[in-house]
């Protein structure tokens, strides 16, 4: 990937992590842990692959997203925020009596496809999408990130045998592999390792990624696209709380949003980082 | 009634996805491995690239219904009503009911009917389920032609519905050439004044057959039939509430939350009176013939004659 390309969605993605952490801060709950593992995942498809436009959210040849993971709506939201689908400012109302903004995804936001967040439901909508664009001879592609706690969910593999079965090789499904859920280590509390054995077992192309490194997911992002006949799972090493050091890999950031002094510390740390990278 | 026609409203169900597949061309079917059964394979007959097994895997299926309606198609999803709104419930509210997506639930082998499968089979709590949906449009057709024109309601409305169908051959008391099916619009089929017997379904025609032999005695039963359960007519109920002043429903479902509860919700709030409910009541059912079945558990003519009997004395 181009280094200047690179830099630039570096930056993104630090600004992303900055409203994630605002969202959930004012918020005063919410899920910080995953929503910052995903941070560089979703601006890599929002800032730099996915077909979409804040100016016309509702086009019906644009590449479709679902949270699969939908308690980390915070990353979903900052990025679509930061990709002018509705104001930064709207991050502070989020989960509030009123606001716009639902403590899982809704698709009465803009720019959010499909409500979701009740666990392995989101990629068989996926799967839904992307049939319908196949027989319909559309070009989109369709999107889904799950949790890696969250493949322990039956449904997911029902819906893995249908995209299979009906090869939708028009449909990139994420397993963002952070390696914690809410009990603790996902190998402790219901392993779904191996990950990419279960799924090439169904059928599916595997691509491993780095999910904090641009190269590794423009990599992998990129070989999805030449995949015919299957759909593709990219299952990405990913480290819960990525960019605020205090919450990396901690399972304690899963669901608790920081108080005044942790969130002063994180936006000070993250805008820290924002300023290496703008140099 | 041995020269009327008989038949089941899952095969209208089929027969009408087939004929309706022609006009709506946005039209597609899903199935969980049971086509032959819900008639859905009839369809698939005509438009098999319009149709996709989902095999045994009814959860995946209704998720995979919402991403075809949200991507602006108009999926059918059919499988028996226990797997539909029982083992699917959670998706059906969570991926189908709440984005308020157009997906047509068509679930067949509803009730007690379903017969000698038996209880794991014989799904009497769909409508309740269903009914705590926000938004969800539930539809229980009586007979073929109110089946085959419910097909077409659903269609035309945008939103999701849940449709109930039967196994069991049920009379055809509509005359295709004048019945009107209107959403939300219960319908008086007999006129009466000192009792109204409120019926859905399969007990639509029981009850028609109940009044009959209450009118031989002198008592005035008028027959209201509610095809569709949610949205449910609510001046229709308050109106045999004012003018007759009792109330007996009947369905084929558990007398817990269904069109009794329902009615009763209507007349508690805007004109209470007595109500008696015919359903199955808190039990789970057994094998056996469905015409046995239905006797047994007091879902026919007889019992409806005897509990209005009872109820104006």
């Amino acid at each position: 990937m181009d280094a200047n390309l690179k830099k630039q969605l570096e930056i993104q993605a630090c600004k992303i992590r900055m409203g994630i952490l605002t969202g959930v801060y004012y918020a005063k709950s919410g899920h910080p842990g995953g929503s910052l593992s995903i941070a560089d995942t979703l601006t890599y498809l929002y800032f730099n692959k996915m077909n979409v436009d804040p100016e016309d959210p509702d086009n019906q040849d644009r590449d479709r997203f679902v949270l699969s993971k939908g308690h980390t709506a915070p990353a979903l939201y900052s990025t679509l925020a930061n990709k002018g689908f509705f104001s930064l400012e709207e991050l502070k109302s989020l989960r509030h009596i009123g606001a716009l903004l639902q403590g899982h995804p809704c698709i009465h936001i803009p720019g959010v496809d499909m409500s979701s967040g009740s666990l392995g439901q989101g990629i068989s909508v996926a799967a839904g999408m992307a049939l319908s664009g196949k027989i319909s001879n559309k070009s989109y592609k369709v999107y889904t990130v799950l949790g890696d706690g969250e493949i322990e969910e039956g449904q997911v593999w029902e819906a893995a045998m249908f995209a299979a079965h009906y090869k939708l090789d028009n449909l990139v499904a994420v397993v963002d592999n952070n390696g914690l859920q809410i009990d603790g280590a996902i190998k402790d509390v219901m392993s779904p390792y191996s990950i990419t054995d279960k799924f090439k077992a169904f059928g599916w192309y595997v691509i491993d990624a780095d999910a904090h490194d641009f190269d590794s997911l423009d990599a992998a992002f990129t070989e999805a696209d030449t995949v015919k006949d299957k759909p593709v799972v990219i299952v990405q090493k990913s480290v819960k709380g990525k960019g605020v050091s205090f919450m990396e890999n901690q399972v304690s950031w899963h669901g608790t949003a920081p108080n005044a002094q942790q969130y002063a510390d994180a936006m000070s740390e993250l805008e820290s980082t924002l300023k290496g990278l703008e140099g | 009634m041995a020269d009327v026609i008989k038949k089941a409203t899952r095969e209208s169900y089929g027969e009408a996805l087939a004929e309706f597949g022609e006009k709506y061309d946005n039209l597609y079917v899903f199935d969980a491995d049971l086509a032959a059964a819900t008639k859905t394979g009839i369809f698939k007959k005509k438009f098999p690239e319009r149709f996709f097994d989902c095999g045994i895997a009814e959860a995946d299926m209704m998720g995979v219904a919402a991403g075809m309606a949200a991507t602006g198609k108009i999926p059918f999803a059919s499988t028996f009503a226990m797997f539909a709104a029982g083992r699917a419930y959670e998706i059906v509210r969570n991926s189908i009911g709440y984005p308020h997506l157009n997906v047509k639930i068509g679930a067949t082998h509803a009730g007690i009917s379903v017969g000698e499968d038996g209880a794991t089979h014989q799904c009497n709590e769909d409508i309740a389920l269903m009914r705590t949906i926000p938004g969800m449009t539930i539809i229980n057709p009586a007979d073929d032609v109110e089946a085959k024109a419910a097909v077409e309601a659903a269609i035309l409305h945008d939103g999701p519905v849940y449709m109930r169908f039967g196994r069991l051959a049920a009379p055809v008391f509509n005359d295709k050439s004048t019945y009107k099916f209107e959403l939300g619009k219960g319908i008086e089929l007999v006129a009466g004044s000192d009792i109204a017997i409120v019926a859905t379904g399969l007990m639509v025609s029981e009850a028609i057959e109940a009044a009959k032999t209450l009118s031989v005695d002198g008592i005035s039963a008028r027959v209201i039939n509610i095809h569709t359960i949610k949205p449910i007519d609510k001046d229709i109920i308050v109106k045999a509430a004012k003018e007759t002043g009792k109330i007996v429903t009947v369905e084929e479902h558990s007398v817990i939350g269904g069109l009794g509860s329902a009615v009763c919700d209507v007349v508690s709030e805007f004109c209470p009176v007595p109500v008696k409910k015919i359903g199955v009541n808190d039990e789970f059912g057994h094998s056996g013939p469905a015409v046995d079945l239905l006797k047994e558990f007091g879902l026919c003519s007889d019992n409806i004659v005897k509990t209005v009997k009872e109820f104006i004395k």
